[in-house]
């Protein structure tokens, strides 16, 4: 546990438990370029600065934060979408920050995605099954065309779809019924992990709740793990047996989730949670509001010492000084803030 | 008791010409709102909210066409009006908070010269009066360094403050009614808190009507008094927020009551979605459009459209079985 000594952000593994995915200290560094002709890098947006968790066998993370938190960028980085600055992910004990690509391609089939836009991630010009084959016909996991197409129509079903279906185009679908085409497609090679950004959140409430349901029931079903990314915190609630939040690249708090909405430590994760309008007026008249003044810094300049300091009701002049790694306050209940 | 309220929207019939044919995206809708009143208008994507809004701005596109019903302002029919009688209440009388904040403000021009604009237009204030009074406005607000901001373009800001400048330029001439069409939808979680704040406290100061249109039930119960539930073009429930949330007495406004994760209850149970899919405006099937995905559904639901009845209370849904829908446990609402 190397990394996880350097790091300063803690809630690592302790090893016993059946962990499928070790993020240790990932860091993930874009550059920013100047000069058209001979471009040179005269800075870097952190977009992640060095985040650590697991997730364990079956259960759903869910990595909560507002835009340009890092969240996206952390389940690409560890899907290995683009090489990480610096860290490890250790994923069903192999570290993919170092193998090779011939091996990181066997390791793609047990790791999957499902995006957030069921209108720009479906190739408009394949139709719904080969789109759901792809997968199929890209690590050669079936022998024959009428596997596939076998395998397909199965993978119609499982999500909910009529596999008659299979003919018509993305635009012919429903916002719902295409997102349930990008689950079959992440589906097709019997992953163990997927990661899910923001999967819900372009679709209507009441469509919401079915594609939501469908995660539940096709875990349940397949023993999936899932890395749930999402800004909506109801939902979170809902799906998530974990939760992490970040703000700004950093993890500042990790929790199990009844844990986390009944005892939020850190000031962020209450300012979060406080925002989030409850639907029930009785409730509402009566709730105190905890507003957090100013707006997200910009990752390109991010805050000196604590992240969160220029916006944080309970900042000191210790805040300025160094950003607080995660600190395990009560058992599987990590923050990262000095005044906690 | 039919009063005279602010701004009325009686019985209103919106037409949409498509390659489908006729689309019917607001078939027949009444509400009303008066000064210190927050109303909110609730549906998902396509049931007519955001329509009804626009016809009562004079602002829709030119496939669309109001084919019959009224809009009362004051006592005056607003589709009566001619362009430039119209163009002395939009933005004066009633103005309007888009939802993206990204594509509303001009580009070119900066964010002193949009809001002084109107300042100049409807106020008769010269160039240094209303450079005076935009400042105030930007410092109402709540943007900082507002005389910096008074030269910048739109993209120098962040979501949330162009949000607060269209805000700004809503509330520049101070009308009675401000009509925000999903105002936050765009933003973050604290910036959506901030900008409803801010937005409820100035319309509350300055005793406006404000009118929003969501489809976060959440946003709704914060901060509305009454509440519209729309589906398939048709208001489907109306009354005060509490007795909405409550006593839901439309099967639809149940159903998406039971579809949302709370974020203040632990998941006890899966989530009960509506079924199906939200109906094709261009084919609405007979009788009551939310009749094929409805689990109360009786022989007559597919063949008279239910009206919307006042029960006596304000508080009214448009159902043939709302007396018999079953009780609502406070568990699952």
């Amino acid at each position: 546990m190397q990394a996880q000594a350097e790091g300063t952000g803690g809630a690592g593994a302790d090893g016993g438990e059946d962990v499928l995915l070790d993020v240790r200290g990932l860091k993930m560094y874009f550059p920013v370029t100047a000069g058209a002709l001979f471009p040179k890098t005269v800075g870097h947006i952190k977009a992640i600065d060095d985040v650590s968790f697991f997730v364990k066998r079956g259960e759903t993370l869910g990595l909560v934060g507002e835009s340009g938190c890092g969240k996206t960028t952390t389940g690409r980085a560890i899907l290995q979408f683009f090489k990480p600055t610096g860290g490890q992910v250790v994923f069903e004990g192999r570290d993919l920050t170092t193998i090779h690509a011939e091996e990181m391609r066997k390791m793609r089939e047990r790791m999957q995605i499902v995006f957030q836009d069921p209108y720009s991630s479906l190739n408009p010009r394949m139709t719904a099954g080969q789109i759901i084959g792809e997968p199929m016909v890209v690590h050669r996991s079936v022998a024959s065309k009428a596997e596939r197409q076998e395998r397909v129509a199965e993978l119609f079903n499982v999500v909910g779809l009529n596999p008659s279906m299979g003919n018509r185009f993305p635009h012919e679908f429903s916002g719902g019924q295409r997102q349930r085409i990008g689950i079959a497609r992440a589906l097709a090679l019997n992953p163990s992990f997927i990661v899910c950004d923001e999967p819900v959140s372009a679709l209507d409430v009441s469509i919401q709740a079915q594609v939501i349901n469908l995660f539940e029931e096709l875990q349940e079903e397949f023993n999936l793990t899932y890395l749930f990314i999402a800004h909506d915190l109801s939902v979170v609630r809902h799906i998530a047996d974990r939760i992490a939040v970040m703000y700004l690249g950093h993890i500042v708090e990790i929790a199990p989730s009844e844990e986390l909405y009944a005892n939020p430590l850190h000031p962020y994760t209450q300012a979060l949670l406080s925002a989030v309008p409850i639907p029930d007026p009785r409730i509402e008249a009566t709730r105190k509001r905890m507003l957090v003044k100013g707006e997200i810094p910009s990752p390109l300049n991010p805050p000196i010492g604590c992240v969160f300091h220029p916006r944080c009701p309970l900042m000191t002049e210790e805040c300025r000084a160094a950003m607080p790694g995660l600190r395990e306050v009560t058992p599987g209940h990590w923050a990262a803030c000095i005044k906690v | 008791m039919p009063m005279v309220r602010l701004l009325e929207v009686d019985d209103l019939h919106v037409e949409f010409t498509t390659d489908s044919g006729i689309v019917r995206a607001v078939d027949g809708v009444s509400y009303g709102v008066d000064l210190g009143e927050t109303l909110a208008i609730v549906g998902e994507s396509g049931c007519g909210k955001s329509v009804s809004a626009l016809s009562i701005m004079g602002l829709l596109s030119s496939a669309g066409r109001v084919r019959s019903g009224q809009v009362l302002f004051n006592g005056t029919n607003l589709l009566k009006l001619s362009n430039s009688e119209m163009r002395q209440v939009r933005g004066k009388q009633i103005s309007m908070v888009f939802q993206e904040p990204m594509t509303s403000l001009n580009p070119l021009l900066t964010v002193g010269r949009q809001l002084s604009e109107i300042l100049e237009l409807h106020m008769g204030m010269n160039g240094r009066q209303a450079k005076a009074r935009v400042i105030e406005l930007l410092e109402l607000v709540e943007i900082t360094d507002a005389e910096r901001r008074f030269s910048q373009y739109p993209h120098h800001l962040s979501g949330g403050m162009r949000q607060r400048v269209m805000l700004a330029l809503a509330l520049s001439c101070q009308p009675k009614v401000v009509i925000a069409d999903e105002p936050t939808t765009a933003l973050d979680v604290t910036i959506q808190a901030q900008i409803l704040e801010l937005m409820k406290n100035l319309t509350l100061e300055f005793g406006m009507a404000l009118i929003i249109i969501t489809h976060n039930l959440g946003v709704v119960a914060r901060y509305a008094d009454s509440v519209n539930i729309m589906y398939a073009g048709r208001v489907v429930e109306g009354g005060t927020a509490e007795q909405v949330y409550i006593d839901p007495r439309h099967p639809y406004t149940r159903g998406l009551m039971n579809s949302v994760p709370r974020p203040d209850q632990a998941r006890t149970a899966k989530l009960q979605p509506i079924e199906g899919q939200p109906p094709d405006l261009s084919n609405l099937p007979g009788g009551c459009s939310f009749r094929p995905r409805c689990p109360f559904a009786i022989e007559r639901c597919s063949a008279d459209i239910p009206p919307l009845v006042d029960a006596g209370d304000g508080h009214s849904s448009a159902c043939w079985v709302s007396d018999q829908l079953p009780p609502v446990s406070s568990h699952s609402c």
